[in-house]
């Protein structure tokens, strides 16, 4: 069993969900393999769908900024874009996400 | 009592499964997949699943399947559907009564009527099990012959030369993937595939395979050429798995016939996906397609006609294929168009295909932009049709036309 860290999902209503979020998994992975609603994900990661859009407000600096491609799709989500705005397919979790809060958009398609 | 069975466990039955429930559907699930594995996700199979290894990449985990009350019965296959009982009868015995029914149950390879296509080492690629047995066979085989240039045997060209081996494609038609792509982006395709040191034969027929003892060991061209071969894929396109709703007595006609929602000429039963064939509305003609968002889309509309809240299946297509390293998309339907604009170009690895029908824009094809792919979603779900001048300003010109921030159904 790979090592893992606590992350919190926050639905657009609020709603927290705390999963144990393995270490090299993407963010969408950990999401979707926790029955977290709200990621659809129907690219399986490949970065062209746009539907595991999140809100990476209060962890923007150790996530980053997104790539063009990914800074492209994102003008175009099906929520608005906010300045913390990432596909979570294209991040990776690291230690340094422990305890994280990720929000979700109201919707992803 | 309210049970709803979904028949086959790929894309479109288990997001039909998921939307049931996000629908508030408060009867009984049985997903029925005749497949070993959970549902999983199919496009990496020609793409990293050969070269990554590992599992099966799942659209769920099984817990998703448990919490929310959805039976599972894998390695069953449907055998008959019973319309005046109202049940299906599995290969296992279980007869199961369904108040609503989903038909999800894919396509199948076609195999091309060449001798020799049963051979051992003759090879097809739909599902994960037919990649495990080509990935095990790949490991020894160094010459590689694909019969037939669509999406998957291309990506698969790519996938098999990236670890090593020699390939071989041969296309019967004059070029490459003619009945989806413009001109322009087949000869882009092709291009790439010589860049990567792939043999493609395009206008070759395939006369047969010379056997060598279980095993096949060439294909022969009608102008009698030999490519010799230690392994051979067909990738000679799928049909759709009819046989039940035939059998059922539901029309058929490429694909089970269904409505605006998904429905059958009987009310209780719904197909969607590869094996459906509905009038499309940007085309206005019988479409049946194969692809993840047509799965997908489908199963949420029978959903919601499934739980009271019936709409109008009007979603715009979009599909992509990993060509090597290339990213090719499509968005909505090249089947109406007489006209396209050309932007970006072949040499810079850029490009992008605007097709119109009349004046109407109905398709965009893009290559390495994945931005303007969902732009030109989102240009063809709002009805709004870009000028020549727009499409050479390209993004933000194009944007700009959508005016405002994100609102409504993306695509
Ligand atoms: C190798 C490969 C690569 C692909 N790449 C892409 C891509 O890049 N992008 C894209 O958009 N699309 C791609 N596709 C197409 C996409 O996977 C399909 O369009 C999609 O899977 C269709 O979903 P579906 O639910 O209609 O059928 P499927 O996902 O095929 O599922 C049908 C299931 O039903 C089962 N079944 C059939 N009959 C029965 C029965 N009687 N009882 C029980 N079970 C039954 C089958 O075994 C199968 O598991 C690819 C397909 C393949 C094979
Ligand atoms: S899963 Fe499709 S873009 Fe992230």
């Amino acid at each position: 069993m790979a090592e893992a860290i606590a992350i919190i999902f926050e639905s657009a209503e609020g709603v927290r969900h705390e999963v144990a979020a393995r270490l090299g998994a993407s963010l969408m992975e950990a999401a979707l393999m926790n029955n977290v609603p709200g990621i659809e994900a129907e690219c399986g990661g490949s970065c062209i769908c746009a539907t595991c859009h999140v809100y990476c407000d209060q962890v923007a600096d150790i996530v980053g900024a997104p790539s063009d491609e990914e800074d492209d799709m994102l003008d175009l989500a099906a929520a608005d874009r906010r300045a913390a705005s990432r596909l979570s397919c294209q991040i990776k979790v690291t230690s340094a996400l422990a305890g994280a809060i990720i929000q979700l958009p109201a919707r992803q398609y | 009592m309210e049970r709803t069975i979904i028949v086959g466990g790929g894309h479109g039955g288990a997001q039909a499964a998921v939307s049931l429930r996000q629908e508030g559907y408060e009867g009984e699930i049985v997903l029925v997949s005749d497949e070993a594995h959970l549902p999983y996700h199919k496009p990496p199979l020609s793409k990293t699943f050969l070269k990554a290894g590992g599992a099966a990449q799942l659209l769920r985990p099984e817990s998703f399947y448990t919490d929310n009350a959805v039976e599972l019965k894998l390695e069953t296959r449907v055998a008959e559907i019973d319309r005046r009982a109202g049940l299906v009868r599995c290969d296992d015995g279980a007869a199961i009564e369904f108040s609503s029914l989903i038909l999800a149950t894919g396509a199948s390879a076609r195999r091309p009527p060449i001798a020799g296509a049963d051979l051992e080492n003759v090879f097809v690629l739909r599902n994960m099990s037919d990649a495990e047995r080509m990935r095990a066979e790949a490991d020894d085989a160094s010459e590689i012959v694909i019969i037939g240039g669509g999406f998957i045997g291309l990506e698969l060209a790519h996938t098999l030369v990236g670890l090593g081996k020699q390939v071989k494609v041969v296309e019967m038609g004059q070029r490459l993937l003619a009945r989806s792509v413009a001109p322009v982006i087949s000869a882009y395709v092709l291009d790439r595939l010589f860049a990567a040191d792939i043999d493609v034969r395009l206008g070759a027929e395939v006369r047969g395979l010379e056997q060598a003892g279980a095993r096949a060991a060439a294909v022969t061209l009608a102008g009698g050429e030999r490519l010799g071969a230690d392994m051979v894929v067909l990738g000679t396109g799928a049909v759709p798995s009819t046989g039940l709703a035939e059998a059922a007595g539901l029309a058929v006609d490429n694909g089970i016939v269904v409505d605006h929602a998904m429905r059958t000429a009987d009310p209780r039963i719904f197909a969607l996906g590869d094996v459906a064939s509905f009038t499309h509305w940007q085309w206005q003609k019988p479409a049946r397609l194969e692809c993840v968002q047509n799965a997908n889309d489908q199963a949420r509309h029978a959903a919601k006609a499934i739980t009271g809240k019936e709409t109008d299946y009007r979603d715009v297509s979009w599909f992509w294929s990993d060509q090597g390293s290339t990213k090719l998309q499509m968005a909505g339907l090249s089947m109406a168009s007489d006209r396209t604009i050309l932007s970006g170009s072949p040499e810079n690895d850029d490009l992008a295909v605007y097709h119109f029908d009349r004046d109407r824009l109905v398709c965009v094809e893009t290559v390495n932009r994945p931005g303007e792919h969902m732009l030109a979603r989102r240009l063809l779900a709002a009805g709004i049709t870009p000028s020549e001048a727009d499409i050479a300003d390209g993004k933000d010109a194009l944007k700009a036309l959508l005016g405002g921030p994100a609102q409504g159904r993306s695509a």
